[in-house]
Order: structure tokens, then sequence, then C-alpha cells
């Protein structure tokens, strides 16, 4: 009996190991994941197309229609409000050049967040 | 104040029944000056050169096209089709009158009669279904061709679109100048957007033009549109032009010469009333 439950309590031990150490790594990578799925929906045409009205670090023919994307932590402390611009301009205003991206469903709603967590390392 | 009131009623009324549609005027006016403004160094004349006024660089590109333009042996094949007798011996000039060069800027106009407004290239189709002849398609090819033949005998003539005192036609035209400036499609882009508050800015490398000056020069050949043509024709009428305004913004376009493009046009050629026509013209 002894010498069942022995590898039983080693592999629970070996399992609280892993996820102490691993599953910090793994989430980790998934954010990284998600900044380059982030960038490649940003520059797919026809997803975001953010360079063809905002300039970035690394942009290809950049547009100058709306802001620069640069400094974006320092100008929205608030991640939330990002991902509120990208989701929907018009909110704030009306009369904004912006595609509200989430609401009329040009990009999903994970799509949209891939985005935020990409424009936040901007 | 009543009495004052009364009096300026009056006097606008008496005007209203001589001028041309207020509205249209002061859209014109508010128009110029608001370009005057945005780009001070560029005279009025030269806005029927549309972005290539605004950049030094592209304005080279373009001049050097215009050396030898892409589009001369598709203007001649225009003049075959003006000339052309139809089945029943009439031709074009039967219908628009034998002077060539008095056509193009006759259009867009208000037709009284049948309560709309009239285009030339809508009037072209009509004019071969009034003779039994199967009319040409809307958008490109054989129409564009005859289009740009008729507008290039044009050249020079200042535009003056007019909005006569006539309740349907000024509804015609305020709905043109709704589309405008309304905002459509899933990336909710107005025309007014790209081409008043947006223009001079970039979209990527595209320039965007001001909408004052867009109808001096259409048809237009577009290096685009002949790149996708396997017979190299990069001819489009203007009502080509506005259905792949609305696809771009993702917005479902209207049938060329229908209704809505109609009034759209009467709107925006107005906006290009005291420019001389330069057509056809070269774009991007």
């Amino acid at each position: 009996m002894e010498l069942q439950v022995k590898p039983l309590a080693m592999a629970i031990m070996v399992m609280s190991a892993i996820s102490t150490f691993a599953i910090p790594q793994a989430v980790a990578d998934n954010h990284g994941a998600m900044i380059k799925k982030g960038k490649e929906i940003a520059e797919d045409r026809k997803k975001g197309n953010c360079f063809t009205c905002h300039q970035y670090a690394g942009a290809v023919l950049p547009g100058n229609i709306g802001p620069p994307l640069v400094a974006m932590k320092a100008r929205f402390p608030d991640k939330a409000k990002l991902r509120a611009q990208i989701y929907d301009a018009t909110a704030n205003n009306p009369n904004t050049s912006m595609p509200p991206f989430g609401k009329y469903g040009a990009l999903t709603d994970e799509e949209v967040d891939a985005i935020t967590e990409w424009v936040y390392t901007l | 104040m009543k009495k004052i009131v009364i009096t300026a009623l009056a006097a606008c009324l008496a005007l209203g029944a001589t001028a041309a549609y207020a509205s249209q005027a002061e859209d014109i006016q508010a128009l110029r000056a608001y370009f005057k403004k945005k780009f001070p160094k560029v005279e009025f004349q030269e806005f029927q050169i549309g972005a290539y006024a605004l950049d030094a660089d592209k304005r080279i590109n373009y001049e050097g096209i215009k050396e030898f333009p892409p589009y001369e042996d598709f203007i001649e094949d225009g003049k075959a089709l003006w000339n052309m007798k139809f089945k029943n011996g009439n031709s074009f000039a039967t219908c628009f009158g034998d002077d060539v060069s008095k056509v193009r800027n006759r259009f867009p106009h208000w037709n009284a009669r049948d309560k709309q407004v009239e285009t030339l290239e809508g009037n072209i189709v009509k004019c071969m279904e009034a003779n039994g002849e199967k009319p040409f398609k809307l958008k490109k090819g054989k129409i564009a061709h005859l289009s740009a033949y008729i507008a290039s005998q044009a050249n020079g003539q200042t535009i003056n679109v007019v909005v006569p005192d006539d309740a349907d036609a000024q509804a015609a035209y305020e709905h043109g100048k709704h589309h405008f400036y309304a905002k459509r499609g899933q990336l909710n882009f107005s025309c007014a957007d790209c081409h008043v508050y947006n223009s001079g800015m970039k979209a990527r490398g595209n320039l965007l033009s001001p909408v004052m000056g867009h109808t001096t020069h259409f048809p237009v050949w577009r290096g685009k549109w002949a790149r996708g043509s396997k017979s190299g024709d990069g001819f489009g009428t203007l009502h080509r032009r506005y259905g792949g305004c609305n696809k771009q913004v993702r917005a479902k376009p209207f049938k060329a010469q229908g209704k809505e493009y109609s009034d759209l046009e009467f709107f925006h050629a107005s906006m290009s009333n005291g420019l001389e026509i330069n057509a056809p013209d070269y774009r991007e």
C-alpha cells in the first residue's frame, strides 16, 4: 500500500513544482504569442490595417491620418480605455475617422484583445 | 421686429426667384474658403489636378505620364463611337447636337419634366435606347471612351452646375449632399472624411484629394484600373469610381446611373463650379 502511495505523492509533488514554476512561464509565452498575433492582425490589410492611418516604429509606408502610435502606456495608463478606443472610437467622438472595429464587426473581440496587447507595447 | 423679419423674408424670396439655389452657393463658398485656408499655396484652378497640386514629387511623376498619356488610343475609339451611325441612320449627334464641344458641360443637370438629375453617361444610354441600339455597359469600356472623347472636346470650359428654383431639384441636391457627408460602411467613412477633413493627408502612400476639383477630369484613367484590365484599359466613369469608394469603406455600392449616384453627382460636380474641365486625366 505504502509503495503505491509514494509514487502518487511524488507525482503530486512534481505536478505542484511544475505549476509553481512552469505555469507563469506559460502565461508569459501566451502573452508573447498574443502580442505577436496582435501585430499580425494589425498589419493584415483586411483586418486592422493600422498603418494605413498610423505611423509606428517599423511600419512600412504608413499613413498619417491618425496620430502616431507611440508611448501608448503613458497615453493610456488604463489599458481598458485603449481597448475601448480600438473597439469603438466613435463612442468618444462620433466624427472620428477611426473605424469602430469591434462594434461593426471588422474585428472579433479576441482580435481586438490581441491588437490591444500589441499596441500597448508601442 | 416683425416688420424687419417680413422684409428680410420678402428679400430672400425675391432673391430666390432669380438667383441660383442659395444653399448650393453657400456650400461652394464655404468649401472654397475651407480649402484656401487648408492649402494656402494652391491656386484655385490647380485643384483640377487633385492631389498632384499638393505634392511636388507626385506632381513630377504625373507630369511625366502626361507627356505621353496612356489613354490617347481610347479617346480615338470614343471619337469613332461619336461618329458611328446607328442602324436607323441616326447618331449620338442626333441626341446631343452636332457640336461635340457643347455636350460635356451641360451635365449634370436637372430634368424638370422627368424630375431627375441627368448625367452625360445616363443620357448616352438613353440615346441608344431611344434609337433601338443595345446600350453600352455603364461603368467602363465604350461608355467611358465616348465620354472621354466628348469631355476632351470641352477642355477649358468652366464648370457651372445649376440647381434651379425647383423644390425637387433642390431635394436631389440635398440628397446628394447627404450621401457625401453621411458615414457609411463597416469602416464608417463618409466621402467627406477623406476628401474634406483629411484631404492632403496620407492613407498609406495615397495622398487624399480635395473634393473641389474631383469632377473636372472625369471620365478618369486610373493606373490601378489599367493594371487590372486585360486590355490595359484604365478608363472608368464617375459612377464606377463611386462604387469603388463605397466598396473601400465596405459599404454596398449603389447602381451606376441610379438615383443615389446621380444625385451625388449633382452635388459633387457643383463643388467644382468655377473650375475648368481638364478631361480625361490620369490618376494613380
